[in-house]
This record gives C-alpha cells, structure tokens and sequence, in this order.
C-alpha cells in the first residue's frame, strides 16, 4: 500500500510543479486532459456499473451553454450559472432515468435512448440559432482576469484550478466505487435480480449513480466552456462528443481510476501529434486512427489501456508471491 | 454403423460421461436407459456434435466423427430429435420441416419428403400452417422427428421423446417410434420410460452415472435384477 | 386543408419508404446476430460515394453503378461481421454496438480523408410530377417506389425459400440449427451480407436527392436507430410502421416549425413512445 502513496505523492509533485516547467503549448493541452478527464471520469461512473450512455453530449451541452447563455444574455455569473446547469442536467437525468431503470430499459434499448437524449439537445442548441448563435457556436462575454466571472485568462491559475477539480473529480469515483454502496453497484453491475434480492435497492442506486455522473459531465460542460471561451454544438453536444466520451473512457480504461484520464491523454496526444505531423493538408486523419485504434481496443482490450496494465502487473505480484510457480493464475 | 469407444465428456464444470463405449448395428433400435443425470442427454450431444467431448472417439459408418461440427454430422446422415423438441416456435409446421430438409442434398427432395412424412403422420398435414408453438406436446412430438427424418438420416438418435407428455400422448409416441422402427430406420433412443422402451428395442445399454452399467438384449435388461429393482419397481 | 401541409405529408410518406429500408436492415440484422451496427448509415454514405465516383466522374451507366454499389455494401457488411462482429460475438453485446461505433468514426474521418469534406452530386436531376400546386419529385417516387420493392422482395425471400427460413429461425433457437444442418457463422455472415446490399440499395436511391458528404449519416443514421427500437428491435413489421410514424412527425414538423425542431419533435416523441411502450408499439 506504501508503494501507491509514494507514487501517488510524486505524480502530484509531478503535476504541481508542470505549469512551472512546460511550455505553455504542453500547458493548454494539459488543462485540457485535466477538463476532459474529469468528464470522461464522470461517464465512467455510470458505464462501469454497465450503463452505458451514448447521450452524454446532452449533459456537457447543456452545462456548457447554460452558463455561457445567462452569463452573456443576463450577466448572471457562472457562480450561479453552472450550478443552474448542474441542477437541469440532474433534473434530464431524473426525468429520462427514473423510467429507464424503472421499466428495466438496459444495454441495446439504454444506448439507443440516450442516444436519442444527446440529439434532442443538439437539434435545440442549433434550432435555437437567435440565442445560440447554431452551428457557428458562440463566445462568452470576455472581462479579463476575474473571480466573478470565472475567467482566468493566466494558463497557470486556470491549470490549478483543473487540477483541483479533477482531483475532486478522483475522490467522488473514489466515494462512488468503493464508499457504502460499492457492495451493492457492483452487485448491480453484475446480477441485478440477486442483487434486488438481496435487499438492495438497484434502481435507487442507478438512479444515484446517473444523477451524479450527469452533475459532473455538465459541470465539465462549463468548465470547458470557461477556459476555451468558446463553445459549439458539434464540439460540445451531439453524436460525436458522446461517442467520444465514450470511446476515450473505453480506451484509457473505464473500471480504472486513472482510466479515463488516460483515454483523454491517448485523444489529444493523438490529435495533436497527427496535426503538426501532418499539418492542415490531412483533415480526417487523427480520427480515422483514432477509429481503427478503437475498433482494436474493444475487440482486443475491452478493460483499455489501465485494465490491461493493471492485470499484467497484479498477475506478476501473484506470480512473485507464489514463487516460480508455473502459471500465472487469474 | 456408429462406433463409440472410451467417450468421456464433461457437462459444464462437471465430468459427465466415463470411458463409455456401445455401438449400433444398421437396422437396429438400440436404447441407453438410466436415472436423471446419468449424462444420457450427454451422450446425444456428442454424438450428434453439439458437445465436443474431451477424449475418445466417435464413427459413423467407419469415419471418424471427430471435430465436426453438428452441421456436418447431420450431413454424414446422423439426425437428433432433441430433449424437449425444440421447434422453432414461430415457425409453422410446414417451415419447421424445411427447417429439417436445409441441407443441400435434402433440398431437392423437399416435396417428395414432406408427402412421403404426411402420410405417416396425416395429423401434420392438417397442421402445416399452423404455428409450431401453438401445438399440443404430442403433436409438437410428432413435428420434432418429422423434421429430421426430413433429411433422410441413416441414424436417428431420439432424446427422451416421452418426457413431460401425458400418458395416453405417451403411448402414442412410442407408437409412433415403433412405425418409424418399422420404416427400416435405424435408431438409438434415450428413455426414462424404462419399461415401454424395453419393449420397442433390439438391444439397450443402462448408463448410470456417467458409466455403462450393463448392455445386452433388451429381454436379458428386463431379467437382470438392477433393472427389475431399480427401473421396473418390481 | 392546407395544400402545403398535404404537399410534405406525401414527401413525408415518399420518406418514409426510404427509412423502412434502412430500418430492415437494421433490424434483420439485430434479430439474427444480436447486434446494432451503429455505423449502417455510414454503409449507406460508402454506397453513395462509390456511386458518385462510379456514375459522376467515370461516366458508368448509372444502373450499372448502382448495381456495383449494391454489391460492395453488401461485401463491406460481410467484412464488418467477420472482421469486427464475429471474434467478439462472445463478449457483451453492448461491445459489438461500440465497436460499429469505432468503425462509424474510422469511415466518417476516412471518407474526409480521401474525398475532403465538399459536398458531391451525382448530378442527376429528376423532375417533377405535379398535380395542382402539389409538386412531387420524380426521385422520391421511384424511392418509395423502389424501397417498397426492395421490402417486398426481402419478404418474399425471407418467406419462400429455405435459406430465409433458417434466419428467421436462427433468433428462436440458436442452438439447435446445426442439427438441421445450418452453419450458424454461414448465417450470420450472409445477413450481414444482405443488411449491407439493402444499405447499398438505400444509398442508390438517396443519391438521386441528396449531395453526399463524409457526414451525411448523421442526418438519417440517429433517425433510424430511434425507428428500429420503436418498432422494437428485430421486429421488421414494428420497423416499417415506426418508419411511417417518425416521417410524417419529420415532415409536418418540418413544415409547421422548421427543420431542426422537427428533429428535436421527432427525438421527443420517440422517448416519450418509448417510456410510454419500452416493448416497442407491437410489443406485447
């Protein structure tokens, strides 16, 4: 257990002592993982108990828009904004969950009707084009440095600010996996009718599970929002993001802590590196790695990249524990 | 004309079937009888290729039937009616034996099959359009071996073919295998009904969990006190 | 009533045949092979290319091109089962649905890689039947039309001959089709086959409307899952009525609002169906 402290003390130094060392190129992309990982953390909440959402564009797009709308139409300060997301993307998740779980709405049917959820709300932004500017995507009022309306233009302060709330992010998967109820969404996850018989209540739980993971998704959405000040539909909401949120948390590993931050990582470094390899003359290319890496990944490491390395490192402790025994167990 | 020698095969986690050996003679009816859970429905598994076995060896006709799968095992001529019948529910009883002529050899001679498997069984004939699900048990019965004489099998292996059907249907069953026996058809049954099938076959082997406990004709089985205390009830 | 509503309630109708197409390929698929191809619509989008390259800039006959469209969408979708669906047909299901999304990305981004992002016509331009003030394009009739034959021939098949029988019988019980006879994986590979050449066929008829682009799935792609799980997924009857349904709410949406709140109509409507009837509107 020591061995995980210690790492974990000098990933922190590591991450603290970043802004100080890197370019502010390595910086921008770095908050960057910072943001996504937490809301590729936050779908990781529902998927790895088996809910697997394909909507959760429609979270982060009403987080994102939400926020940037009250601020610039109303001047209401993201202090206020974003819980107002955060509470009409728990009020969505309620409203679309509570039937899903309680009709036994799971895999094929669960994909598909969140599917549908992320449309719904893409169409709106782009129907809404008067206020939302459609698919041209909007700026949200800039004031320079400000407390007030969450706008840090300084790279450095907003980096610790990400750092901050993924770690927070961390500690709620933590709360969420292995607090009280890990017992009963693990029991969930697996056997649902043992599980309801065993006196837990599955669909309080999902329900729990979905509310949190939609909160936190939309409030990445404005996060994400506040540090590139600007947002659209197709980056923000829509078939795309969801299918990507899902596809990184997949990649990086989703019953990982560290997993879904990994998969954000694996995309940017990714697009990025195949940018300025390529520059602008190849359109397309990233992605259509980044779909092939994909279709191998679920056909050949479902767990991702973390669970992969995870199984490989506790079959060699098993290994160095048992001696030279002959296989490696598990 | 099938060879079975030193099968053993698991059900599951569980090792079902011991080194068992038997063989069936062209022409003949042959029945393995036994308690619940001998591995009975294992046996007809391997054999007809549902179930890859986990050692010994399988021939029909002297080749070797080893690593086939069920699909070519019906083409070398060996046809199961399976425990519980298994129709295809939504499938009318027509279709449920198109099912059964799918192979290309039997394709051809659908018409002439489907007239030849009417006429013994003229209740399917009033049924053909109907749905197989909305069957009575012994119709349903009469569908399952229908269908897979429907390719022409050389050997048909039949899977409990009285189970769960009321006694009077039962007798009907057994009637129907006989007319079947008597078509010249060669068949290997598997029963619980242990005194009706003694009465049906040439030969019988008794498998008792997961080995062959005693084989002979099917008058020494019925003499023979394990038979007679255990299965008779005499 | 009004003669512009009645005007998109019958291109509404023309639609719809396009739809119930895809929506029996989708769901001929899911009922025989138990997985959603979240990437069909972009099978259909490689079909119009291959049509745009083949008929627009070679200068083949354009029943020639659609024929040769037809058949390498009905090879892709034999190469996307035994490529990518069939060494992971034991694992959970939802696993299949993300990897056809991994290939729904690799095909998009292909496509924008090769082709660019212009939007291609295959510039062919029918015209109009017009009755009164009602104008009804050529090219959606023959697409309705066509669909409806594409949909009864796929009946016919399905119910006459023994190779269509044992994929109806394949979702009742898997197990026993090999003492039948039938190769499962022979099966699977052959639907997928089909669910590719219908996908190829749909591509023939919206290239005669639409300009394609390496996006254009999206616009029918979402629309048809919605549809299929409506009807209830693998349900091919269930599938043609939701198709009919989903278009006319497009289409007097469309007319009544505007394009994207149809859409966005058409996505509520489907969710409420759904909560409503999670069976689907056949189900029992």
């Amino acid at each position: 257990m020591s061995r995980v402290w210690i790492m974990a003390a000098a990933g922190l130094a590591i991450l603290a002592a970043l802004p100080f060392l890197a370019s502010p190129y390595v910086l921008h992309i770095a908050v960057q993982v910072l943001i996504l990982g937490l809301i590729y953390t936050a779908w990781s909440f529902m998927g790895r108990f088996g809910l697997v959402s394909l909507g959760h564009g429609a979270f982060l797009g009403i987080g994102a828009y939400t926020s940037a709308l009250l601020w610039n139409l109303y001047g209401v300060t993201p202090w206020l904004g974003i819980p107002a997301g955060m509470a009409l993307s728990v009020l969505l998740a309620l409203v679309i969950g509570y039937p899903c779980f309680h009709l036994k709405i799971v895999g094929h049917y669960f994909a598909l009707v969140t599917l549908a959820l992320g449309q719904v709300v893409a169409f709106l932004i782009i129907a809404a084009r008067d206020v939302t500017g459609g698919s041209l995507g909007m700026t949200p009022k800039a004031v320079g440095t400000s407390l007030y309306a969450l706008q840090f233009p300084n790279r450095i302060q907003f980096y610790f600010i990400a750092l901050g709330l993924w770690l927070l992010a961390l500690a709620l998967r933590h709360w969420v996996s292995f607090g009280m109820r890990r017992a009963a969404l693990d029991a969930i996850g697996e056997d649902e009718t043992a599980a309801a018989a065993a006196g837990i209540d599955v669909m309080r739980e999902k329900l729990r599970v979905t509310v949190i993971s939609a909160a936190v998704t939309s409030f990445g959405g404005s996060l994400l929002t506040q540090y590139l000040m600007y947002l659209n539909p197709e980056t923000v909401s829509g078939v795309g993001v969801s299918l990507q949120i899902v596809f990184a948390a997949i990649a990086g590993g989703m019953y990982s802590a560290l997993g879904p931050t990994v998969g954000a990582l694996l995309t940017l470094a990714l697009t990025e590196g195949l940018r300025i390899l390529f520059g602008t003359q190849l359109i397309g290319a990233a992605n259509t790695i980044y779909g092939i890496l994909l279709i191998l990944f679920i056909v050949f490491m479902p767990r991702g990249i973390l669970g992969v390395i995870e199984d490989f490192s506790l079959s060699r402790q098993r290994r160095e524990r048992a001696g030279p025994a002959r296989s490696a167990g598990g | 004309m099938l060879e079975v020698s030193s099968l053993s095969a698991d059900y599951g986690s569980f090792r079902a079937l011991f080194e068992v050996s038997l063989g069936v003679e062209a022409g003949e009816t042959v029945a393995v009888i036994g308690p619940n859970g001998a591995g009975k429905t294992t046996l007809m598994r391997v054999i007809s290729g549902l179930l890859p076995p986990h050692s010994g060896t399988l021939a029909f006709e002297g080749r070797s039937l080893a690593g086939l799968e069920a699909h070519r095992i019906v083409d070398a001529g060996i046809a199961h009616v399976p425990e519980n019948r298994r129709l295809f529910p939504r499938l009318s009883v027509e279709e449920n034996l198109r099912m059964g002529a799918y192979l290309p050899s039997a394709r051809g001679k659908f018409v002439e099959r489907r007239g030849w498997v009417f006429s013994l069984f003229p209740r399917l004939e009033e049924r053909r359009n109907q749905l197989a699900g909305t069957l009575s048990g012994g119709e349903q019965q009469m569908v399952a071996i229908a269908r897979a004489l429907m390719s022409e099998p050389r050997l048909l292996l039949l899977d409990e073919p009285s189970a769960g059907l009321a006694p009077l249907v039962v007798q009907q069953v057994f009637d129907l295998v006989r007319r079947i026996r008597d078509e010249g058809f060669t068949v290997l049954i598997v029963e619980q009904n242990v005194q009706q099938v003694l009465d049906l076959v040439d030969r019988a082997y008794l498998l008792e969990a997961g080995r062959i406990a005693l084989s002979g004709s099917a008058d020494e089985l019925k003499r023979s006190d394990t038979v007679r205390r255990s299965y008779l009830g005499l | 009533m009004d003669i512009f509503l009645l005007e998109a309630m019958l291109n509404g109708l023309m639609y719809a045949g396009l739809l119930a197409l895809l929506a029996l390929g989708l769901n001929l698929i899911f009922g025989v092979i138990d997985v959603v191809w979240i990437c069909y619509a972009e099978l259909v989008m490689c079909g119009m290319y291959a049509l745009y390259w083949l008929h627009a800039y070679y200068g083949v006959p354009f029943p020639l091109a659609a024929a040769a469209a037809i058949l390498l969408v009905a090879l892709l979708g034999a190469l996307l089962h035994r490529i990518i669906i069939d060494p992971i047909l034991g694992s959970a299901p939802i696993n299949q649905l993300l990897a056809t999304g991994g290939l729904l990305f690799f095909l998009q981004n292909f496509a924008t890689l090769l082709f660019t992002t212009d939007f291609r016509n295959v510039g062919i331009r029918l015209p109009s039947l017009e009755l009164g003030d009602i104008d009804i394009g050529y090219a959606r009739i023959l697409a309705f039309g066509v669909a409806l034959l594409g949909a009864a021939g796929l009946y016919l098949f399905l119910a006459r001959t023994f190779l269509g029988t044992a994929i109806r019988a394949i979702s009742q019980d898997r197990e026993i089709m090999g003492l039948m006879g039938v190769d499962a994986r022979r099966i699977y590979l052959i639907t997928s086959a089909i669910g590719g050449g219908l996908a190829g066929l749909a591509a023939c008829l919206l290239v005669l409307q639409y300009d394609v682009h390496p996006f254009v799935g999206l616009s029918f792609g979402p629309i048809t899952f919605m549809i299929c799980v409506l009807g209830g997924l693998g349900n091919m009857i269930g599938g043609v009525l939701a198709s009919f349904i989903m278009a006319q709410i497009i289409a007097i949406g469309g007319y009544e609002l505007s394009v994207e709140y149809s859409q966005v109509l058409a996505f509520l409507v489907f969710i409420v169906l759904i909560l409503i009837r999670p069976q689907g509107i056949l189900g029992k």
